[in-house]
């Protein structure tokens, strides 16, 4: 089990191999379809962003409603995929990393390569367990996106695991070949 | 003619929506523990570990174990022999699914219109299911479903030629293409039979079995043991990231058909296989 802080770096980045299972402490940001859209229009149109991203994990999430006196309510992971075409322009940008569930386009295992970055999932349904390693949660941008805006956790020791490595390496592929019978 | 109060059917459903997704099934997390053992890669014993130690969470402190809380699907029993009071039977089961996803802190993830997609705000409406039963009972099931898995569904209508190899192939390789998606380890409810619409009810009804059940015909029982077989061969494992526990279970339903089909339907469930009944 390694254990990270956020930010991250180009050597933190290097340090993570595909299989790898991972603690995470420190800042994470959320971001959904809409909140990407808007993040890579803004880049495209050389605009500055209402959060920098540079060095940072966003996590692809939408959380059920807070009970009272909760930070945040159970917070598993959506699938990526949909996040696809926006994630090559956000990681030429600067960001570093991201959480989600399910496999991710070619390109988006280039650019991994390309601009030094990682793609981890986080256990899909474990929301409740997950809630538990978010400490702090503010809503930082695009306030009028409802829960796609974008928000800031704080995070102690969240459980991920190393799906894209910047090497190249999938876990879901090799995993899947490693076991295979048929 | 048994008469049943509007009100206690929607506190009924309300109080379903917060048990189905707070308090995971024993049958579920028995299974987890029966995947424990036979898990091989180590990656997939920590997803196993982390999802009994999710639902444990989650029933301690009433809250769901997943965030994606669902569609409300409703299945009906209604005794032709009751009458409700107060109001229409439809219209009390979805004032339940909005007061237990307000009242247990569930998420709304209903969209008004497929296209204009404007959040309905209380997770109505619900989708339905109802049959007509002999006797003076309403038995009420409540069934949340999850987006990630329902989308890796599907329906083909093979004809009586492609036979129970053809049934297999479909179902595994439908399996094999959903990869992680789904959040495995997954259910699988097979339909087998009926037409085009029959089908995905059957897929969707097998999935309300508790986990660990035997098919009552022997002949289906073999078949199901088969295909789970066959699906954990896939390697896909617990969240995809490699093993030997891909499925908790396979359940196939089953209806009479025409001659010339022989409609598949394969519905998948992620582990969160949620569902509460109650009888009024």
């Amino acid at each position: 089990m390694k254990k990270i802080t956020t930010p991250l770096t180009d050597d933190i980045v290097k340090d993570l191999k595909a299989g790898d299972s991972v603690l995470i402490t420190g800042i994470i940001y959320t971001g959904r379809d809409s909140a990407h859209k808007r993040l890579v229009d803004a880049i495209n149109a050389n605009q500055e962003l209402p959060v920098d991203l540079k060095g940072q994990i966003i996590y692809y999430v939408g959380p059920a409603p807070a009970k009272p006196g909760y930070p945040i309510g159970p917070a598993g992971p959506t699938t990526s995929e949909r996040m696809d075409p926006y994630t090559p322009t956000l990681l030429k940008y600067g960001m570093k990393g991201m959480i989600g569930k399910g496999n991710r386009t070619p390109e988006v295992i280039e650019a991994l390569k390309k601009y030094t970055g990682v793609y981890f999932a986080a256990v899909g349904g474990a929301a409740a367990l997950i809630a538990k390693r978010i400490k702090k949660c503010e809503t930082v941008a695009y306030d009028d996106l409802g829960p796609e805006a974008i928000m800031k956790l704080t995070v102690e020791d969240f459980p991920v695991v190393v799906v894209n490595d910047c090497y190249g390496n999938d876990l879901y592929e090799e995993g899947m070949k490693k076991y295979r019978k048929i | 003619m048994k008469e049943i109060k509007y009100q206690d059917i929607v506190d009924t459903v309300a109080k379903l929506c917060i048990d189905a997704n707070c308090l995971i099934g024993d049958d579920i997390i028995n299974a987890f523990k029966n995947g424990l053992k036979i898990e091989e890669s180590p990656t997939g014993k920590e997803i196993l570990q982390q999802l009994i130690d999710n639902a444990e969470i989650a029933k301690k402190e009433m809250i769901p174990a997943c965030q994606d809380t669902g569609t409300a699907v409703v299945f009906l029993e209604v005794g032709s022999d009751i009458r409700v009071i107060g109001g229409e039977l439809f219209d009390a089961i979805n004032a339940g699914v909005a007061k237990g996803y307000k009242e247990g802190y569930l998420r709304k993830s209903i969209v008004a219109d497929p296209l204009r997609r404007k959040n309905t705000g209380d997770n109505t409406p619900a989708v339905i299911h109802t049959e007509i039963v002999p006797g003076d009972k309403l038995k009420i099931t409540v069934a949340p479903k999850g987006g990630g898995s329902e989308n890796m569904s599907e329906v083909k209508m093979l004809t009586p030629a492609a036979g129970w190899e053809g049934i297999k192939k479909f179902v595994v390789d439908r399996v094999m293409r959903s990869k992680a998606n789904p959040c495995p380890p997954i259910l699988v409810g097979v339909g087998i039979g009926g037409n085009f619409e029959k089908v995905a009810y059957l897929a969707k009804k097998a999935l309300l079995r508790e986990v660990g059940s035997v098919h009552p015909d022997p002949f289906y029982a073999e078949k199901e043991k088969e295909l789970l077989e066959e699906i954990n061969k896939t390697g896909i494992g617990p969240q995809g990231f490699g093993g030997r526990v891909t499925a908790l279970a396979v359940f196939i339903e089953t209806y009479p058909c025409h001659i010339a089909s022989m409609p598949t339907a394969v519905n998948i469930n992620c582990h969160a296989a949620r569902h509460k009944s109650s009888v009024l």
